[in-house]
């Protein structure tokens, strides 16, 4: 067991190198100057700086060294937790992180729980109440959830409950330690778009994996066995239903984090899909190289924890 | 019937065997399962809508949908404009019609790219083994832990915005999918006899993999396919949507909900209609998937 999380935890670690390789790629070797928005927010245009001038900015921002040894400097930073400034904000890269991961983390953590348990529930519901209408309308829901585009989504929201009826403000972020119902409020709606995608699979998934489970041998043993109906589903089939439910929760967290870049767009949400979004449109190249960073940290992070739980789950699994 | 079959037939009724049922070919039967099921055939009825719309894209828009008329912004629909008027004057209607191209063209094109290169590679993973696998998959994991629509807006943005490079973009981000996929597939058909038999007969390492691994992965890979054309046009939306996808003039139905939403309030349509096709459309992709999964997913043999 040991052994085999060392060797998960080297193989995570490879990974999130790799990562640092392919950004560092894009952002460098692709055209484009970091430069030019420093350049462009100081009001200058290339053209009436002076090559002194310009060669002492390269030299600044360490431009003008040669691309490996730029990325030994960036990584060596990284590794000391120093991840750069930003070009546009002006301020250390990891200190505009800190402000904004804390509150993709928080919409995040609630859309994961609330699309685990709804999905896992209306995947359970379909399977054991097959071919009734809860398992047409549910899975005709979810086969539209996996479809509809969030951001999309997001907007029909707005309009309905925010600019129609006035029930919830139309973005915006709170922390809830500073306001708790307006935080809740100003949730709800970005929540169930960064869910609903989730809800929808994890249902699709549930429901066919119960479905798989529900024709094994030992189902029908426990059912020529007497057991209670309630007894078979709880106890049999949702236990070993949800093995392969939990390795696609692993791909939920990707999920979720690659939609707070459209959602936290669409409800003006201060958190790193919309830095992301904001440091992409505007080169600020140090923000984006650690904000993929960052967010390939926390899938890679996930998928390990999943991984070894999966152990937890079945114990069929060997470590081996 | 040809004379073949007849001798074959004439030699099993002596044994008595006359009541053998008729022997349907791979592919029909495939057709028939498929065609059996409602929503599948839901979903190929609108992917059939989808190609000819934009086929016929200039017949069937009723006005140029680049046409600024500043008269006519923002109309609300009517018998002239079936969905209203943008806030530049152009035909909603004729907009989304059009759009239903760039959706196909981007999907079509960075699904084909994706799965040039990262069946390819997955194929090769599988097949060499060793080393070369460690690398494939090291990289396949590396962009499979970045969020797709995050590595295509990156790209995108660096390329600079417009068809060509959003059909690039995407088709990085779909890579990974197809190339794991594939190897996984390729890993476990390797496990066959016929591979050990074609291996003894000292068959090539490349017509090794195109002739007898390659056919034998193609049906998952063809479910994977087609839903990944559905995550692309998802995704190629959010890309117009967020700006980074196909610029402006052009009729994307990405930027067209992004570009009505600033007027949700007196047009709700110009946002609607966009978001209504990109869900049609994708539905028709999963259910297309999903059907084909049924028709061709092995452990389902036999049950026709």
């Amino acid at each position: 067991m040991t052994a085999y999380i060392t060797r998960r935890l080297i193989l995570g670690i490879l990974v999130l190198f790799l990562v640092t390789v392919l950004v560092f790629v894009v952002m460098r070797l692709l055209p484009g100057d970091p430069l030019t928005l420093y350049i462009s927010q100081s009001q200058l245009s290339l053209g009436q700086m002076t090559q002194e001038q310009l060669d002492a900015l390269r030299h600044q921002f360490g431009l003008d060294k040669p691309l490996p040894i730029q990325y030994v400097d960036w990584i060596n930073g990284v590794l000391h937790g120093d991840f750069g400034k930003s070009v546009f904000y002006n301020t250390e890269v990891g200190t505009l992180i800190a402000q904004r991961m804390p509150i993709t983390i928080y919409l995040g953590i609630m859309a994961f729980i609330l699309s685990s348990i709804l999905g896992i529930i209306f995947g359970v519901v379909c399977a054991v109440r097959r071919g009734t209408w809860i398992d047409n309308v549910v899975t005709i829901i979810a086969n539209v959830g996996i479809t509809i585009p969030s951001f999309w989504v997001g907007i029909l929201l707005i309009y309905i409950f925010s600019l129609r009826f006035h029930w919830l403000p139309t973005g915006g972020y709170t922390s809830p330690f500073t306001d708790f119902w307006a935080s809740i409020r100003q949730a709800i709606m970005p929540v169930f778009c960064l869910s609903l995608f989730s809800i929808a699979s994890l249902t699709r998934q549930t429901r066919a994996s119960m479905l798989e489970v529900v024709k094994q041998d030992y189902i029908r043993t426990a059912w020529s066995k007497g057991l209670k109906e309630r007894v078979i589903i709880i106890r049999h089939t949702i236990k070993n239903a949800l093995i392969p439910v939990i390795t696609i929760l692993g791909v939920q967290v990707s999920l979720i984090f690659g939609g707070s870049v459209l959602i936290e767009t669409v409800f003006n949400i201060p958190g790193m899909g919309r830095l992301m979004t904001q440091a992409v449109f505007q080169h600020d190249y140090q923000v984006v190289q650690a904000g993929v960073l960052i967010v390939a940290m926390v899938v890679v992070l996930s998928n390990l924890i999943v991984d070894i739980s999966y152990g937890w789950f079945d114990p069929r699994i060997r470590y081996s | 019937m040809d004379k073949s079959s007849k001798q074959v037939n004439g030699a099993i009724s002596l044994s008595g065997f006359e009541e053998a049922k008729p022997h349907y070919g791979e592919f029909r039967r495939v057709v028939r399962v498929f065609f059996g099921r409602k929503l599948a055939l839901v979903g190929f009825l609108i992917i059939m809508a989808l190609i000819l719309t934009a086929i016929f894209a200039p017949v069937l828009a009723p006005y140029n949908p680049y046409k600024m008329d500043m008269t006519q912004a923002l109309q609300q629909p009517s018998r002239d404009h079936l969905l209203g008027t943008d806030s530049l004057g152009r035909d909603n209607l004729s907009r989304v019609i059009y759009g239903s191209r760039v959706s196909l063209l981007v999907a079509i094109g960075a699904i084909g790219g994706a799965a040039i290169v990262g069946q390819s590679l997955g194929l090769m993973a599988a097949y060499f083994g060793g080393v070369v696998y460690q690398i494939i998959m090291r990289i396949t994991d590396a962009l499979m832990a970045v969020p797709m629509i995050l590595i295509a807006m990156v790209i995108a943005s660096v390329l600079g915005g417009g068809l060509k490079n959003v059909i690039i973009a995407l088709g990085v981000g779909m890579v990974p999918v197809q190339c794991r996929m594939m190897c996984g597939q390729a890993l476990t058909i390797m496990q066959n006899d016929y591979i050990m038999a074609a291996r003894s007969i000292g068959t090539g390492d490349f017509r090794m993999m195109i002739r007898h691994i390659f056919p034998n992965a193609f049906p998952s890979i063809l479910i994977v396919m087609t839903v990944g054309l559905g995550t692309t046009i998802l995704a190629e939306a959010g890309l117009s949507f967020l700006g980074v996808g196909v610029l402006p003039p052009e009729a994307a139905w990405g930027s067209m909900i992004s570009d009505g939403y600033k007027f949700i309030l007196t047009n709700p349509m110009l946002s609607f209609a966009p978001g209504i096709a990109i869900m049609l459309v994708v539905f028709g992709f999963n259910m297309v998937g999903d059907g084909l999964r049924d028709a061709l997913d092995p452990r389902l043999r036999g049950t026709f």
